[in-house]
């Protein structure tokens, strides 16, 4: 670990498909036109196809070196160095990162490829591609970044793409404000993500060790350990502060609630984004700091909790949609929380592996649900489907077996990635009977919902209308292919991390030299077998009452509905009302101060600015009339006094020598008999 | 002609100035060309200047100094050091793309390119002077072009924004130059030279003046706290810190567009270069005990309050000024914190603001001359009609959002990671003014350019290589100085470490 391996090659894994959104965000326009689809098809896929291929050399490379010299990076150019702070563009690939990219890629070429035929007949097909590959390089970034705040910028790009992806049909405002939404709460995250980023480092930075690479910080974790601000445990701040950010990304409680309106963009956005790569960036984050998550207990027992009950509240809202994307968006919150789960009891690998699965199978079924939408010709009410398997096989048998590794049939991939979190969810240190309760529960809630869907759409009678009967088709090629591959992945996928009564944890020890080993001490095979068919058994159950109402309608699904009154129906039907508490609390708060800032600037501050001219104005006024009347009169006064006396004395100045002699003589005759009466 | 490169920076367009006064008014081209003549050598000299620019000294370059009026000990002395080199860029490079945005004045064309090239004299020289006489000249021969421009040239309300921003600004101009004045006259020669009054800095009485109210107020009210309060009243009034910003966004909204893009690029910046060049340096022990309240709290207020009025408007340019108030908070704030981080990201965002905001005023600019209004709601569906004036303006509007990639991100994130050192509790709120600004910035384009089409500008032409090439220059900068931000900081960091340096013995 100390002499990483230098490369030169990583960054064009994240170079290229920049070049690719380069080339086709300011060319793509023309070229459309001039050209055809064709070339702006290559432009976007190319790159993605490319930089699998890099992907997977650089996973070989990896594989053939000692498990704990397993590190590759690519040092690019210095980017930001000021103060004890320096940050470079600097890509590394560890075995952790090396998943995440080959999944990025990989499920993201598909979905490139897939979305080809899907967009086929979009305007702006151009711009489609452009943001695509914008969102696949931002990805990119973010997984291969070495330091913290490069994978902030690749975090904020994803989230950037997500905005212009679900907002791409722009002309509709609900897509638009669907967009909004999606940003907007996502920067709550990001708020609290960048306060964990400067924690951390101020932090690091007065024990000397000023670091935002991820490298240097899991070296010197422990030295965060004994701080504290605030009161509280600098670990434990920090890591709060990066999980609320993880909440944003990762659609958890509190910050989900975008992630369902999301589903108004194309497709395949919702299969790439928001449900195999975006949203895990989140888990991804936890695993990449789990030296620090190590450090906070109680961080872990949040994280822990919340994913839980992320799992059990999205879970259950789900039961209740009939929005075929809707359902798949819930699933996804309620999937990406049994990954928190498991970060929450340590198991950062068991939550790593949940990630990699569910962007299969996930992925398969909302490309699935994109062909049938496509072969529907927009409509997305699963109320209006049915019968669809005779007329879209591969469709049908690609979504089927998708929604049996969703639903934990054993033998998929999702039941050995699900049953690894359970079983640590109970077994950990950290882990608790309780939230292996609540994983097990929602095990049974996914294969009931998710059978509930595959019901309505493929089975039964076909509700469409006529017109839309008459176009249904099989979707082409170039969707069905991708579908295969994904179907064959969430079949595969699994095997690569067999619980330990099985076989050899090849991904467990994959990922040891980065997230630790594992919980290896077998308390008891018996009973790690034991919770596996209890879980087993719920899932059968759910699968069971799905089939009862949706296939063979013996049981109406009212009898549920009606519980208690039909509280809890309402209540997931209407996502808990958190919408609205949200809308009402935040929003509307928002712009209540928003109104009040400016009622503060037009009345008290403009109002002392416009009434001090108004009293200049006024004192001037005044003033003009104490000139006019005081001083001016004062003046005139004088000057009529003046007038009135010089008037009089004018009198006296008759001009006749006579009169002045006399008045002299007189005057001097006065002053000598005062002169002689008083001198003696 | 290297030796005196500044003086010709800021006198070209003066020389400009009578040029255009010489000339006939029948021939409005002649004019307007005859003023982009003008504005091209100081906008090279720039380039040769930041080529020529020793980013490791941290004192001043390319001086020039000479008795002006012997007298009164006042000098003709200008240069530049890594505090004012990018505002001198800056303002070379926004007065010559501001020529263009002027392209449409249609009334007065004469008077109107005089009085901007007057204004640009002015501006360069608040940057270049290192005289206080002579920074005052300065700072005074900008205000009155300014008051011209936006009472003759401006929009209805005109005089009543133009009287609002000279009072203000000199009502501000009052309390600077008796602070000139008092720093004058306790100089022993007297002298206006900066430099000097810079060393005699830390000479400044503290000693509490024993004057109500300020001895009640428990902070050490001394001689230097008082002069410092003085200036920083006057650089407020500019930059616009609460509460005296509401001359803003009337002139903002009254102003033509060229004249909102020197205002919000350029003037704002004076404020807090007022401070970094003078305050700071000068006054260090003032600016030690002060910041915190005048610059940390304030700026931090500002950044929330701006974004939240910003949010409130119908009127986009009455939008885009608080968001300059909210943005110039990040400056203040930054200053405050002392750090390396802190204040090399708050002269980064003056750059980075004057940038961003000239784009996002120019992109007002475009719609008003097509449409003759400015209210949001009047608009919608514009990226199906204008789809390059769209991806530019989104360009703009996310810059100012802070998008990593981009530049207003680095300056920032640096900002408020210098300030969480020192003062987590206002970084925390601060930092939620980037979830306020994606709030107004984003419901702002989904209103403006998102949704369907309005009937009306379903014919609105796209725009023109004109508007392009006043706004591409700038979203180029925006992009490199997000992607390899070295470019700017590398000439900012050996004087704002110096400067640091002279205000952390001060730090309690």
């Amino acid at each position: 670990m100390e002499h990483p391996i230098q490369t030169d090659y990583l960054r064009w894994i994240v170079l290229l498909p920049l070049i690719g959104a380069a080339l086709n965000g300011l060319l793509g326009a023309q070229l459309q036109k001039r050209v055809g689809k064709w070339l702006i098809s290559i432009i976007a896929c190319a790159p993605v196809v490319i930089a699998f291929g890099i992907s997977a050399a650089a996973f070989l490379k990896l594989k053939a070196l000692e498990p704990e010299e397993r590190f590759l990076i690519d040092h690019v150019y210095p980017w930001l160095h000021v103060g004890s702070l320096s940050v470079d563009v600097s890509f590394w690939v560890d075995p952790l990162s090396a998943v995440m990219i080959l999944v990025v890629t990989g499920i993201g070429g598909l979905i490139h490829i897939y979305s080809t035929g899907y967009m086929h007949d979009d305007r702006s097909y151009w711009r489609f591609f452009a943001f695509l590959n914008l969102f696949t390089f931002s990805m990119l970034l973010l997984v291969l970044a070495d330091s913290m705040l490069l994978m902030f910028i690749g975090w904020e790009g994803v989230g950037l793409c997500s905005y212009a992806l679900i907002g791409f049909w722009y002309h509709d405002h609900v897509n638009t404000r669907a967009g909004n939404k999606a940003f907007i709460v996502n920067r709550v995250g990001d708020f609290g993500f960048i306060l964990g980023i400067f924690l951390i480092f101020w932090t690091l930075d007065a024990q000397g060790h000023a670091t935002l690479a991820f490298r240097e910080i899991t070296k010197n974790a422990a030295l965060l350990q004994g701080q504290m601000l605030w009161g509280v445990p600098v670990a434990t701040l920090a890591t709060l502060f990066l999980f609320l950010g993880a909440t944003g990304k990762s659609a958890q409680i509190p910050l989900y609630v975008w992630l369902p309106d999301a589903m108004q963009g194309p497709t395949p956005v919702s299969a790439l984004i928001h449900a195999a790569t975006m949203v895990t960036a989140g888990v991804y984050m936890i695993a990449r700091l789990n030296a620090v998550f190590s450090l906070a207990p109680e961080t872990l027992h949040v994280v822990a909790a919340i994913g839980a009950a992320t799992a059990l509240g999205a879970a259950t809202i789900a039961l209740t949609q009939n929005d075929i994307k809707r359902v798949l968006a819930y699933s996804t919150i309620s999937q990406l929380g049994y990954m928190f789960l498991a970060a929450g009891v340590a198991a950062y690998a068991a939550g790593v592996f949940h990630l990699m699965t569910h962007a299969f199978f996930k992925a398969c079924l909302f490309l699935g649900s994109g062909s049938v939408i496509h072969a529907m010709g927009g409509e997305q009410d699963m109320r209006k489907m049915g019968g669809l398997k005779k007329y879209m096989p591969w469709t049908f048998w690609t979504f089927t077996i998708s929604v049996l590794a969703i639903a934990g049939v054993p033998g998929l991939a999702g039941f050995f990635s699900k049953d690894e979190i359970l079983w640590q969810a109970f077994s950990s240190e950290h882990g608790s009977p309780w939230l292996w309760l609540v994983g097990v529960v929602c095990a049974g809630l996914t294969a009931f919902y998710m059978f509930r869907q595959l019901f309505m759409t493929f089975f039964g009678e076909c509700r469409a209308d006529h017109h839309t009967k008459e176009h249904l088709h099989e979707s082409p090629k170039v969707m069905t292919l991708p579908l295969a591959v994904l179907a064959v992945g969430a079949i595969a996928a699994g095997y690569i991390g067999l619980p330990a009564v099985f076989g050899p944890n090849f991904f467990g020890h994959w990922l040891e030299p980065v997230l630790g080993g594992g919980h290896e001490e077998h308390a008891s095979a018996a009973l790690e077998l034991g919770l596996m068919l209890v879980s087993i058994g719920v899932a059968a159950l759910g699968i069971l009452l799905a089939y009862l109402m949706y296939y063979k309608k013996t049981l109406s699904p009212d009898v549920f509905a009606s519980l208690a009154g039909g509280v809890f129906y309402r209540l997931f039907d209407r996502k808990y009302y958190v919408d609205e508490l949200y809308q009402k609390v935040f929003v509307g708060g928002a712009l209540k101060l928003a109104a009040i800032g400016v009622w503060i600037d037009t009345n008290i501050i403009d109002g002392m600015v416009n009434g001090t001219a108004r009293l200049t104005v006024f004192v001037s006024w005044l003033n003009g009339l104490f000139d006019n009347y005081v001083i001016d009169g004062m003046v005139n006064a004088v000057a009529d006094l003046t007038y009135w006396s010089g008037g009089k004395f004018r009198k006296v100045q008759t001009g006749s020598i006579n009169g002045y002699l006399y008045v002299i003589l007189g005057a001097v005759v006065v002053a000598i008999i005062i002169k002689l009466r008083y001198a003696g | 002609m290297t030796e005196h490169v500044l003086t010709y920076m800021t006198f070209f367009p003066l020389a400009g100035m009578i040029a255009v006064l010489l000339l006939p008014s029948s021939k409005p081209n002649l004019i307007r060309w005859t003023s982009v003549v003008f504005t091209i050598p100081p906008l090279l000299l720039g380039i040769w200047l930041y080529r020529a620019f020793d980013p490791n000294n941290p004192g001043l370059q390319f001086t020039e100094q000479v008795p002006w009026i012997p007298t009164y000990n006042i000098q003709y002395f200008i240069g530049v050091d890594g505090i004012s080199i990018s505002m001198v860029l800056l303002t070379a490079l926004l007065s010559f793309i501001c020529i263009f945005a002027s392209w449409g004045i249609e009334k007065g064309v004469k008077g109107y390119f005089a009085l901007f090239l007057l204004l640009d004299t002015g501006m360069m020289g608040v940057f270049v002077a290192l005289d206080f006489f002579l920074f005052y000249i300065f700072w005074e021969l900008m205000l009155l072009p300014m008051y011209f421009l936006i009472g003759i040239w401006g929009g209805p309300r005109r005089e009543y924004a133009a009287i609002k921003f000279f009072l203000y600004t000199l009502f501000g101009s009052v309390l600077m130059l008796l602070a000139i004045l008092a720093l004058y006259f306790t100089s022993d020669p007297h002298t206006f030279d900066m430099t000097v009054l810079i060393k005699q800095g830390a000479s400044y009485s503290t000693t509490p003046l024993g004057i109500w109210p300020f001895d009640s107020l428990h902070l050490r009210w001394g001689f230097q706290h008082i002069v410092w309060l003085a200036l920083f009243v006057g650089f407020a009034i500019k930059i616009p810190a609460f509460p005296f910003h509401t001359w803003l966004p009337d002139a903002h909204v009254e102003a033509p567009t060229a004249i909102s893009v020197i205002l919000a690029g350029i003037l704002l910046k004076m404020g807090t270069y007022g401070i970094l060049r003078i305050n700071y340096p000068m006054l260090p022990q003032a600016t030690a005990d002060l910041a915190y309240v005048f610059l940390g709290a304030l700026g931090t207020w500002n950044i929330i309050y701006g974004a939240l009025c910003a949010m409130a408007q119908k009127d986009f340019k009455k939008l885009v000024a608080y968001s300059s108030v909210s943005h110039m908070g990040y400056v203040m704030l930054g200053m405050a914190s002392f750090t390396p981080q802190g204040i090399n990201g708050a002269l980064l965002q003056m750059f980075n603001h004057g940038t961003i905001t000239g784009m996002l005023f120019l992109m007002v600019g475009v719609i008003y001359d097509r449409a003759h209004h400015r209210d949001i709601e009047g608009f919608g569906g514009l990226a199906a009609v204008m789809p390059v004036y769209t991806g530019i303006s989104a360009l703009a509007i996310f810059a100012s959002m802070g998008l990593p990639g981009l530049s207003g991100f680095i300056s920032e994130v640096l900002v408020l990671l210098g300030t969480w050192q020192k003062y987590p509790v206002l970084t925390v709120f601060a930092a939620t003014g980037v979830i306020l600004t994606a709030g107004y910035l984003l419901w702002t384009v989904q209103r403006v350019y998102l949704g369907m089409t309005n009937e009306k500008y379903k014919l609105m032409p796209e725009i023109n290589t004109r508007e392009l090439f006043t706004m591409i220059p700038l979203g180029i900068i925006v992009i490199i100085v997000g992607v390899y931000p070295t470019v700017v900081l590398d000439l900012l960091r050996a004087s704002l470490t110096q400067l640091n340096q002279v205000i952390i013995p001060h730090l309690g």
